[in-house]
């Protein structure tokens, strides 16, 4: 099956099934029993795995040469973040992502160095599946957390199944660059849970019910990020919720 | 004083002093909270924070320090009051003073130690804009070695001063985290307050 044909199918089949609250809700979770699961599980494999290899890369590699690696892996996934500026129609980002993606590619040495946003005030703009979703009105969907992957919802987890489709990288390397492709991008999440580490060690292992912290501060930051960074609806007046208590 | 004395008892004129003070102060609490007001107070506070975080002081003398912010900049009572949820309504006065001053001192120690690690990093604060019954005043925090992310403080002065209620980092309340945190210790203590606020006292 052609990829624009897996997708329209994912898109189709998972966006139907994507369940929304009778009301509108703060925290829709439908599936929590299921996902306390997930996240005993996941818990175990960041103690067991991914903390260590985190520790480890960081303690053998200097932060200089991790930041190399990072550039190169934001450097790769910026075509994903192409289709979707252009799947949203969002003229601003597309011209934004196309100048720091040639900045990058050539004084940047094939996107090693990051001078779009060091010199040219071009800083990384994400654009992943699940927002131009959002942009086309499905709704968040009910709060999941998938192994391995972490805090999603119905929406944001189908958005990962195009996230992978869209990044035109898996079309145009082959062998052994596909998998260094990869290979950088994996790298460069172990860089992440070094760099945040005693921030997600809190959250994980510190806080009173790690569950609820975490879906808590994935569900915000999902909503700021798909608001475009606007705190208005996510905010209410708490002297006036105070007062009616 | 008798009536047709215009002499001035010094108890009176004390009185006075006290009386002109107060009017002078009047118009802080009595005038609409502006934009421009809200602006300053967070320029103010991010101002003293900026200098703790370069101050090469100890992360406990540094805890002090945001504790002391927190108390002049933040209404203290009201996010407390909103970090417990409903348990609040059942909770007598006395444990509502005691867990009020636990909480601050569990958010200074908890966000001091965030802010600690700031080392060489500043918050700009940037403008300041009207949003539902009070103003968000956006500034922008800079840390050596990080992409630069958004913090807003919320700001009302619905407590009769010009004061923050809530911090938010890239979307995420500190509020709305906390209201999640002390609901969570709740649970674990069985819905026992007293515990509660002994734990907290604990961290801080």
């Amino acid at each position: 099956m052609s990829a624009p044909r897996t997708i329209a199918l994912v898109l189709t089949v998972g966006l139907a099934a994507c369940s929304v609250p009778d009301e509108p809700v703060d925290i829709h979770d439908p599936f929590e029993n299921t996902n306390r699961a997930v996240h005993e599980f996941n818990k175990s494999f960041d103690q067991a795995i991914l903390r260590p290899s985190a520790n480890y890369y960081a303690e053998t590699l200097p932060r200089p040469i991790r930041g190399l690696l990072s550039n190169l892996a934001d450097h790769i996934s910026i075509s994903g973040d192409l289709v979707n500026d252009i799947l949203q129609g969002n003229a601003e980002d597309i011209g934004h992502n196309f100048s720091r993606f040639a900045v990058n590619s050539t004084v940047g040495v094939f996107g090693i160095f990051d001078p779009a946003t060091n010199d040219f005030g071009l800083e990384r703009r994400e654009a992943r599946v699940g927002e131009t979703l959002a942009v086309y009105g499905v709704p968040e969907g009910a709060y999941v957390e998938l192994p391995f992957l972490g805090p999603s919802t119905e929406r944001e987890a189908i958005g990962r199944v195009g996230d992978f489709f869209t990044n035109a990288f898996s079309y145009v390397l082959e062998g052994p660059s596909a998998l260094a492709a990869t290979g950088v991008g994996a790298v460069d999440l172990l860089n992440d849970r070094a760099e945040f580490g005693d921030a997600i060690d809190e959250v994980f292992y510190e806080s009173a019910d790690s569950y609820a912290q975490t879906r808590s501060l994935y569900l915000q930051n999902l909503r700021f990020e798909r608001s475009g960074g606007d705190l208005e609806e996510q905010f209410g007046d708490i002297y006036d919720e105070l007062e009616f208590e | 004083m008798s009536l047709n004395s215009n002499k001035i008892s010094r108890r009176g004129f004390v009185a006075m002093l006290t009386a002109g003070a107060a009017v002078m102060a009047l118009p802080k609490g009595a005038f609409a909270i502006t934009t421009a007001r809200a602006k300053a107070l967070i320029d103010q506070a991010a101002a003293e924070i900026n200098a703790i975080i370069s101050s090469g002081k100890s992360q406990a003398a540094m805890n002090r320090d945001f504790e002391r912010v927190l108390a002049k900049y933040g209404d203290v009572p009201t996010m407390a009051r909103s970090a417990l949820g409903p348990t609040a309504r059942s909770a007598s006065a006395a444990q509502m003073r005691s867990f009020t001053q636990a909480f601050q001192g569990y958010l200074a120690a908890k966000y001091g130690k965030r802010f600690g690690e700031f080392q060489g990093g500043q918050i700009d604060v940037r403008d300041a804009r009207p949003l539902k019954s009070f103003y968000e005043v956006r500034a922008t925090a800079r840390l050596r070695g990080q992409s630069p992310f958004a913090v807003s403080f919320m700001v009302s002065d619905r407590s009769g001063k010009d004061l923050f209620f809530d911090m938010v980092i890239e979307g995420i309340s500190l509020l709305k985290s906390e209201r999640t945190e002390i609901g969570g210790m709740l649970d674990k203590r069985g819905g026992n307050l007293d515990a509660v606020i002994r734990d907290l006292q604990a961290v801080s």
